[in-house]
């Protein structure tokens, strides 16, 4: 019953949003090329199926292999920063300093050092240092949130730093580690198109830069079909990880349970 | 088996847990540590496991060091991994093969009344359970010599009990030498065969109390006389 809530209402008001907005264009008879309806966005997105589509794979090729990057890498530097408090001390500043400078900002250096003939690798580095923080920041604080007792008796039985990592550190971490991909997940997404904004005409091919191209055009109805498509995106990326993170934990983690009342 | 010779322990904020400890725990001897809180009797457990090194004075084996087992105040248990999985973790991390090594756990988690709880994650098991768990680990990589951490003191009376008693069973079956720490006068009076009763910090030993037989329950004549004596000896170590 509940379950069914969760959907049905969101849904209900979706409908009504809908409905009214529809009403209203018609009503005050908002030119198309500032408000269209959402029965001239279907339109749009009709017409303009294919190629939608095809933005849409560009942009979700970025953000996947941005968002995997970026697993590698922070998993990888946590698992580093584990092993050595003096790596962590040295070397997490920069993390942090890489994470709090606006991607924008490095956005134009790195498309100028990568070249504009390597585009997608341009856009998959920027978005991967979109979604590398919230990453090496949770397998960071999960590698170390395993029980000290649990490490002092792999220690006894005279376990090596290997074993002990896999066999207790990153199970201990998962919680924290798959936290912080939940997030990373969305921003690898945001990252790709902030890339694309910044990468400019006539070299990238994904939705954010048709996004930039309907506005230019005035063609608004076109813009909203693919602001609703990366909405859409987003929210099937966090839905994703977010059963993931239900199957890697379900049968432990409190987070993962339900509670008895 | 093992003795600790002048053993001191000072930790980095300043306090002293230990100074001159002395004892020695014989082959086969059932010995409990026992003193208030805070007077370093996990200290002196985790120095005598080797997890922790002593300031001053050292641990000697009789022999080469033993197999060890630890049992923790609390469980301790590996919350992702099921029962069998959490008791084959000494036999992972020594390589002993998977099949030899799951038939080993299944044993240990029999032995200590948890058969058919193979496959249950810690989270499905009573707090006892859980320790009895944390026990069978303890025991499944064969070990010599039993350190316990206060391992019953967070359970309730009856389950204190029942484990107590299983612990008596092991024990005596396995010829093991058993190292006990504990708060509780009743639990060493009837367990141990030694009490070591230890002074405020810094932790010491103030009396060494051998008790007598016939202590066959708990409410035998034998074991009440032993926790009158060692109460005494509590008192005194306290007063001092």
């Amino acid at each position: 019953m509940r379950r069914l809530a969760d959907i049905a209402l969101p849904l209900l008001v979706a409908m009504l949003v809908l409905a009214g907005w529809e009403w209203a264009v018609a009503h005050w008879q908002v030119p198309v090329y500032v408000l269209p309806g959402p029965s001239a966005i279907a339109k749009a997105f009709a017409d303009n199926f294919s190629s939608l589509m095809a933005a849409l794979l560009s942009t979700l090729t970025v953000t996947v292999e941005a968002f995997l990057a970026a697993c590698v890498l922070g998993i990888a530097t946590a698992i580093a920063f584990s092993q050595s408090r003096l790596l962590e001390r040295t070397f997490y500043p920069y993390a942090v300093m890489l994470q709090v400078t606006p991607v924008v900002a490095i956005a134009p250096l790195i498309l100028i050092w990568v070249g504009f003939e390597r585009i997608n690798l341009a856009l998959v580095i920027i978005a991967t240092i979109v979604a590398f923080f919230p990453i090496l920041a949770g397998a960071t604080l999960g590698l170390k949130s395993a029980d000290f007792n649990l490490v002092d008796l792999t220690r006894l039985y005279g376990a090596s730093r290997t074993q002990t990592l896999w066999r207790v550190r990153l199970p201990a971490a998962l919680p924290y580690l798959l936290s912080g991909m939940k997030t990373a997940g969305g921003l690898a997404l945001i990252g790709a198109v902030v890339a694309e904004f910044v990468a400019g005409s006539g070299t990238a091919t994904g939705l954010a830069w048709r996004i930039v191209e309907s506005g230019n055009r005035l063609e608004i109805a076109t813009l909203f079909a693919a602001l609703a498509l990366l909405a859409l995106t987003g929210v099937l990326i966090f839905a994703a990880l977010s059963l993931l993170e239900w199957l890697l934990l379900r049968r432990w983690h409190e987070s993962a349970l339900t509670s008895p009342s | 088996m093992i003795t600790l010779k002048g053993v001191g322990k000072r930790f980095a904020n300043g306090v002293e847990a230990l100074r001159d400890l002395t004892f020695t725990v014989a082959d086969g001897e059932f010995v409990s540590l026992l003193g208030p809180s805070g007077c370093g009797k996990s200290t002196a457990l985790r120095i005598a496991a080797g997890l922790l090194a002593p300031d001053a004075g050292h641990v000697k084996f009789d022999r080469a060091k033993p197999e060890i087992g630890f049992v923790f105040q609390e469980p301790t248990l590996m919350p992702w991994a099921d029962a069998l999985t959490n008791a084959r973790l000494p036999l992972d991390l020594k390589g002993v093969a998977r099949e030899d090594g799951n038939a080993r756990a299944a044993t240990a988690l029999a032995r200590v009344g948890l058969q058919g709880f193979e496959r249950a994650y810690p989270r499905e098991l009573s707090g006892g359970m859980k320790m009895r768990v944390s026990l069978a680990r303890a025991l499944a990589a064969q070990p010599r010599l039993l350190l316990l951490d206060e391992p019953f003191a967070a359970l309730d009376e009856i389950t204190r009990n029942s484990l107590g008693d299983d612990l008596l069973r092991l024990w005596k079956e396995d010829g093991l030498t058993v190292l006990f720490v504990t708060h509780s006068v009743s639990e060493s009076s009837y367990l141990s065969q030694r009490v070591l009763v230890m002074t405020p910090r810094p932790g010491s030993v103030a009396k060494d109390i051998a008790l007598a037989f016939g202590r066959d329950s708990r409410l035998a004549p034998a074991t009440i006389e032993a926790q009158r004596v060692i109460n005494v000896a509590l008192s005194d170590a306290m007063a001092a």
